[in-house]
């Protein structure tokens, strides 16, 4: 396993390409080309606030202003996560003349599909600035030094998930299906369009065991709340939790590793 | 020095069978059986332990049949799976000409293809620069190399393909069937590049159907048989000994077809066929009775009817060597036996041959009486020996009619496209019809090499 770690390490170059290709691909022979990764995040900000704001004003208790930017603080990374693990469903499958035909770490197929995400998280960005200029957010200095910090948990954690869902998609071809729901669950279990204060003392212990209810509150501390971080021991847990994730992850795909050519 | 080492490889490939098809990792949970969905209920043992060595610089073919095993060898060295027992040890850089242009991106030009393809393959950015040019010149891409690949013709999807691959510039170089996709050109431009590594002296490793090439271009071959080592060493005995295999396997396959499982083929033992093939019909001497569309090779428009005072209790073709034979090379001399009985005294009858190829088109086709014999006497059992001198016909399966019938034609036992056997040639001439012929050229022309 240690070996296959460090191996990943000689293939960054075809990581970094591989990444790009997606990107370039992705938009190829769209009007608006790469705009798009600021429209998407853009339009689905609209559709939320629109929602929330209009539709259904008292779903959210009024000393959330504005609720856009605390919509955008938790869907903006949940967006990342969610179609990161969705595409690393398929991934494996799609690219499997790769697999079958290259001498090729096929773990670099999810991993890609992981960073593709962050950088249009990143292209989410200037977005999520343009709001903090406009409703004039006073953000804390120190915080913004945290904020690095929570995406790189993130990553871990979903590199993580991704390795492990993309290696038993290939077994078991209907946890594509299965995950496409149970991320739907996971969404509403995970404080993003709800304060985590609101939820009733018992839900909030069990939303206290899923891992993304820590990112999404350091998010939302970070961007939205004022005042110092004070989520140091949620986020140290967290991370402890995305480590563990990683590592069986890892640990599951390479097990299965060699299954994997003759599966797909 | 050896460049490949393989010893004692097994390789076992799992299946999991119809039950997998179903479970799902739903039902697999529900009821907790997810391990046991995990294991296989089938085992295919692809490779039984092969063991060989390939020197450094030496140009190794493997051949076998569909199924032997050789790709997986190839794939193995590759690095592509591991061994399931056994070691493969391979020497520097190895490259795999096993799919061409596996993993480009159709949306994104060729120009990014070759630099991903090219860092998938084990190259450094800095190297694909340096090779960049030389790599779409062998393509012959300049003009399209910033066109997208999606609008690439399939021919230089390919070229594309293999100019990456063979310029990794790999110590061993692994080639599986792929000169068989591209065309004319293409293919004599792959012979070159392998030609210029040979002189280089790096190793290349083949698996291909073609034989002429294996003995044209390597020095040591091996032939796998399911799995298994069947022979190694120089390429012309290698490939002589699986070419015999194969046409024991093709007679062997053809005396099936035939009916008879074992033992002196083509013999019809026990009770005669009865008349189930077209009905009896008053047919003259042209017994062309419109056979019914082959449903398969062997079996086309076949049948037996007549009268049966006289029947053909057996048919055997002997060849060269004296033995029962389906498979004969072209120009060897056969004979064709029938064993006869007349269930009663005649004096009016004649014997007919006649070979069809698989088109139904009669090649040659005679009588005891077309030749002038004059028949006396038929009575109890004889053998009719038609001898051919020299079977001078071109490779290919034919089939036999074969008949003992009146002299106006009306059959008393006609065997209509029963017998099948096939010819071999090392000449590839088309067409049905070969006469012993020789070349001859006077003035400005010479040509050699013709016998």
């Amino acid at each position: 396993m240690l070996s296959s770690l460090r191996s990943l390490v000689r293939y960054r170059a075809l990581i970094s390409s591989l990444v790009a290709r997606e990107l370039k691909a992705r938009y190829r022979g769209s009007v608006l080309g790469v705009v798009w990764s600021f429209i998407n995040p853009l339009l689905l900000l609209l559709i939320y606030t629109f929602v929330f704001t209009v539709v259904m004003p008292a779903a959210h208790p009024p000393e959330l202003q504005p609720f856009a930017l605390f919509l955008f603080a938790g869907i903006l990374p949940w967006t990342w996560f969610s179609s990161s693990l969705l595409e690393s469903s398929s991934v494996l499958i799609t690219g499997g003349n790769l697999i079958k035909k290259v001498m090729f770490p096929a773990e670099v197929l999810p991993i890609v599909s992981v960073l593709a995400g962050l950088v249009h998280f990143c292209f989410g960005l200037p977005i999520l600035v343009a709001f903090l200029v406009y409703y004039r957010v006073p953000v804390w200095p120190t915080d913004l030094l945290w904020f690095p910090v929570i995406v790189l948990i993130q990553l871990v954690l979903t590199t993580g998930l991704a390795l492990l869902v993309s290696a038993l998609t290939v077994h078991f071809r209907d946890v594509r299906d299965l995950l496409a729901n149970l991320l739907t669950l996971w969404f509403f279990a995970t404080p993003i369009i709800y304060p985590l204060s609101q939820a009733p003392e018992r839900v909030r212990r069990l939303l206290n065991l899923n891992p993304f209810t820590h990112l999404a509150v350091a998010y939302q501390e970070v961007l939205f709340r004022p005042g110092p971080f004070g989520q140091l021991t949620r986020l140290a847990a967290v991370a402890v939790a995305a480590v563990v994730v990683f590592l069986v992850g890892y640990f599951v795909f390479d097990r299965l590793r060699d299954t994997l050519a003759e599966e797909v | 020095m050896n460049a490949i080492e393989a010893r004692d490889v097994h390789k076992v490939y799992r299946r999991y069978g119809r039950r997998k098809q179903f479970a799902t990792l739903k039902s697999a949970l529900l009821s907790g059986s997810v391990l046991r969905d995990l294991r296989p209920d089938a085992v295919f043992e692809a490779l039984k332990g092969v063991s060989f060595d390939v020197a450094k610089g030496k140009t190794f073919g493997i051949v076998g049949r569909n199924g032997s095993g050789k790709s997986t060898m190839l794939k193995l060295i590759a690095g592509i799976g591991k061994p399931t027992a056994g070691a493969v040890r391979v020497d520097g850089r190895v490259s795999a000409l096993i799919e061409l242009g596996a993993g480009f991106h159709p949306e994104i030009s060729g120009r990014e293809n070759v630099y991903i393809n090219g860092l998938m393959l084990g190259l450094s950015r800095r190297e694909i620069a340096r090779r960049f040019d030389e790599i779409v010149r062998f393509a012959e891409l300049e003009e399209f190399i910033d066109a997208p690949v999606k609008t690439y013709s399939s021919g230089m999807y390919m070229r594309l393909g293999f100019a990456v691959a063979i310029n990794v510039d790999p110590d061993v170089l692994l080639v599986d069937e792929v000169l068989a996709v591209g065309d004319e050109s293409f293919t004599h431009k792959c012979l070159d590049k392998f030609a210029e590594f040979r002189r280089r002296g790096r190793t290349i490793l083949l698996v291909t159907h073609s034989l002429d090439l294996v003995t044209r271009f390597c020095d040591e071959a091996l032939w796998l048989d399911a799995g298994v080592a069947k022979a190694q060493g120089d390429p012309k005995r290698v490939i002589d000994a699986y070419l015999m295999d194969v046409a024991r396997g093709e007679n062997q396959s053809l005396a099936q077809a035939a009916g008879g499982p074992e033992g002196p083929p083509l013999r019809d033992e026990g009770p005669p066929l009865r008349d189930e093939g077209p009905p009896l019909r008053d047919v003259g001497a042209d017994v062309q009775v419109c056979p019914p569309e082959p449903a398969d090779m062997f079996k086309a428009g076949e049948g037996r009817w007549g009268s049966r005072e006289a029947e053909i209790t057996a048919v055997e073709m002997i060849g060269a060597g004296g033995q029962a034979a389906h498979l004969f090379q072209s120009g060897e001399q056969v004979e064709i036996r029938l064993h006869v009985r007349a269930n009663q005294r005649l004096r009016d009858f004649a014997f007919g041959v006649g070979i069809f190829n698989v088109e139904g088109v009669c090649c040659y086709g005679t009588n005891t009486l077309i030749d002038g014999g004059v028949a006396g006497e038929l009575a109890g059992e004889g053998l009719v020996v038609f001898a051919i001198d020299s079977l001078d016909l071109v490779e290919g399966t034919y089939k036999l009619d074969v008949a003992v019938h009146k002299r106006d034609g009306a059959p008393y036992d006609y065997h209509r496209l029963l017998y099948t056997f096939r010819v071999k040639s090392p000449l590839k001439e088309v067409g049905i019809f070969r006469p012993p012929h020789r070349w001859q050229f006077s003035g400005g022309i010479r040509i050699s090499g013709l016998s």
